[in-house]
């Protein structure tokens, strides 16, 4: 019956009126749920240290970008970066605030974790039906030393629009011309083949029980389910195993000094120790706002976020941003935004 | 009997009149919120419909970074899962309700009317939850494996079982879908079967006909018009159920033959994919989807009515 979209559209419509009308001098943010365990834990932390809130709605990147352009929150937040142009013509600023990395993990009788070895082009080919088995000469030539099994190779995929999908798909993307035409890079995308289940849980949880599974999940589900994850190819063609570590290099590598508008996808990034399915949360906001007071408080989040929250990060298995980038995020606060031309961060 | 006092009938006629009006308003009401829904829906959907025209129908393709969208896939996938359940729950809940009202020793009558009711209140999720996590793994280790084996291999329906056995897809969307909503049909056939006034059925028995006898030849003809109804609610619910069947569905754009390939139905595609879709061509497809649904479910009902109606005549000919 109609009644589920009436029920999304209600909560959507209730998520964004808890959002407006939160207590006086509290910050509101909407957007992306891949941040959202952390956002939370900080706006905790925050409110117990300076009385001031902070309410954040994991309503999805697509809705943070709606909800920041209706004005009717201090922040948006999305898993994928606005392009410059859009930003521009929308009068917002964006900055990257936390990293995470994607893992794939595959579930084959006799592997541990960090013992398969894959590169891009083998995954892309798996999730474009042309790899099938495990025992494919392409994945052997890879791993010498495992025995692999005559299993067919079940791909899973996240079948809810997620950052998850997009960096995955957009690594395969840039690693895979076919892939590419064929697919592309987005929050969903038509997977050819494969079974889709419902965020990191689902996919964490298909691919244990479906034997010859490959997935794909955010590195905390692989770490906390001790799933076999896989060790990767980078760009400069160094095997590289996932962690805190990979991850920052990935973000501490990329060419942030000059990217646009900080518009910089961190995937199958330079750098000898850099994951290749590394990627970045972003904050939206007004580059003018109408009211400077919420967007002065949210600033002053962020920079304590920045740096005291890098400790509850990595608890949650997220990844601080790197000093250098942070400093430079600050500096963009202070040249861009402003009430009534002055700065507001000061 | 006491005279009526003319001030006492004179407030009654008020209060009368206010509840009247009263009720008039929140019947009014429903109007205007259907009327507000089906607006929103083909406003929201518009765009997806100038785009798409009547191919948005037909078409399979479900592609956000191409911005191509067609809902065959998901139009066929709530329509086969429910297809799927209510072929089980149909049958299965008349057993319920007639065992229930006609056989059941009175020891066990409550006990398993409550457990029922219970299994009705039973939230969508935990049936999702169940699905992946019991029901599916059952089914892909000890019985898709013997319905690709055995059945799979039979031209004609051998189609309908074939492909690897992944525990979710079709078919176990279809189970599940078939227990949320079996209590439901139970309990509304069970009750209209209560309805059955004792007397006729006793007649019946006078007569000297048998338990079979009376089921078939009084409860069922005089219980028609709630049997359908109850059914029909229990297809409402099956075509419109969201979380449970995006747990194990499998969640492909892909029409396949086969019932043990991963699909998906129009609310779960709506659930997976709304809070991250940007871009105004691809909220819209996901709206018209929706109003898609809307229809689905008008038309259902509709069909219902008529059935309704013709039942209605043909036991007033009788």
């Amino acid at each position: 019956m109609q009644l589920n979209s009436i029920k999304i559209s209600a909560i959507a419509a209730l998520a964004v009126f808890l959002v407006g009308t939160g207590a006086a001098g509290d910050i509101s943010g909407a957007g992306a749920t891949f941040p959202y365990p952390i956002y939370a834990k900080w706006a905790d932390a925050y409110k117990k240290l300076t009385n001031v809130g902070m309410n954040y709605q994991s309503i999805g990147s697509g809705g943070g970008i709606k909800q920041i352009k209706a004005k009717t929150v201090t922040f948006g937040a999305s898993d994928m970066p606005l392009k410059p142009d859009d930003l521009k013509s929308a009068g917002l600023l964006q900055f990257p605030m936390i990293i995470g990395g994607v893992v794939p993990v595959v579930n084959i009788v006799g592997v541990k974790p960090g013992q398969l070895h894959l590169d891009g082009a083998i995954i892309a080919s798996i999730y474009l039906g042309e790899i099938t088995q495990w025992d494919d000469p392409k994945i052997k030539a890879l791993n010498p030393k495992l025995t692999l099994p005559n299993t067919a190779i079940a791909p899973v995929y996240r079948s809810d629009g997620s950052g998850t999908n997009f960096l995955f798909s957009d690594y395969l993307s840039k690693v895979s011309p076919n892939f590419q035409s064929k697919i592309g890079a987005n929050a969903s995308v038509q997977w050819p083949t494969g079974i889709g289940a419902k965020g990191n849980e689902g996919v964490a949880n298909m691919t244990k029980q479906t034997d010859g599974a490959m997935g794909y999940v955010e590195y905390a589900y692989a770490k906390q389910n001790n799933m076999a994850f896989v060790t990767l190819t980078n760009k400069e063609g160094k095997t590289i195993t996932p962690s805190t570590e990979s991850f920052q290099a990935a973000a501490a590598n990329a060419d942030w000094a000059t990217a646009d508008s900080y518009y910089l996808i961190l995937t199958n990034q330079a750098g000898a120790k850099s994951w290749p399915i590394t990627g970045a949360s972003f904050i939206l906001l007004y580059k003018q706002p109408e009211d400077p007071v919420p967007v002065g408080e949210a600033l002053k989040f962020f920079a304590w976020a920045y740096k005291d929250g890098a400790t509850m990060a990595a608890a949650l298995d997220y990844v601080p941003l790197p000093a250098a980038l942070v400093t430079q995020v600050k500096k963009t606060w202070g040249s861009e935004i402003t009430a009534n031309g002055h700065p507001i961060w000061k | 009997m006491a005279i009526i006092d003319p001030r006492h009938a004179a407030t009654q006629l008020i209060y009368e009149r206010v509840f009247r009006t009263a009720t008039l308003g929140a019947a009014i009401l429903v109007l205007l919120i259907l009327g507000g829904v089906a607006i929103s829906l083909v406003r929201g959907a518009w765009p997806a419909m100038a785009h798409f025209g009547f191919g948005f129908v037909t078409h399979e393709v479900w592609n956000p970074v191409t911005d191509e969208f067609g809902a065959l896939a998901p139009i066929y996938g709530t329509v086969v899962t429910s297809v799927i359940a209510m072929a089980i729950a149909v049958p299965v809940g008349f057993g319920i309700a007639l065992f229930l009202t006609e056989l059941c020793p009175p020891l066990l009558k409550r006990p398993i009317g409550v457990a029922v009711e219970l299994l009705a209140a039973v939230p969508s999720i935990i049936f999702g939850i169940w699905g992946l996590f019991v029901l599916a793994p059952i089914l892909q280790k000890h019985v898709q494996p013997w319905l690709i084996k055995h059945i799979g291999h039979i031209p004609g329906i051998g189609g309908i079982f074939h492909g690897p056995p992944f525990g979710i897809g079709i078919l176990t969307a279809g189970l599940v879908l078939a227990i949320m909503v079996l209590p439901f049909i139970a309990a509304t056939m069970r009750d209209v079967f209560d309805t059955v006034p004792p007397m006729l059925k006793e007649s019946g028995y006078g007569l000297g006909a048998t338990t079979w006898e009376v089921i078939w030849n009084v409860v069922v003809p005089h219980s028609r018009v709630g049997i359908v109804g109850g059914i029909m609610l229990g297809l409402g619910r099956a075509l419109g159920e969201t979380m449970a069947v995006t747990f194990v569905i499998g969640n492909a754009h892909r029409v396949s033959a086969s019932l043990l390939a991963p699909g998906t139905t129009i609310s779960s595609s709506i659930a997976n994919e709304f809070t991250e879709a940007v871009g105004d061509l691809y909220t819209s497809s996901l709206i018209a989807l929706g109003l898609l649904l809307f229809l689905i479910t008008f038309t259902v009902i509709a069909i219902a009515q008529a059935m309704l109606r013709r039942l209605e005549r043909q036991a007033a000919n009788t």
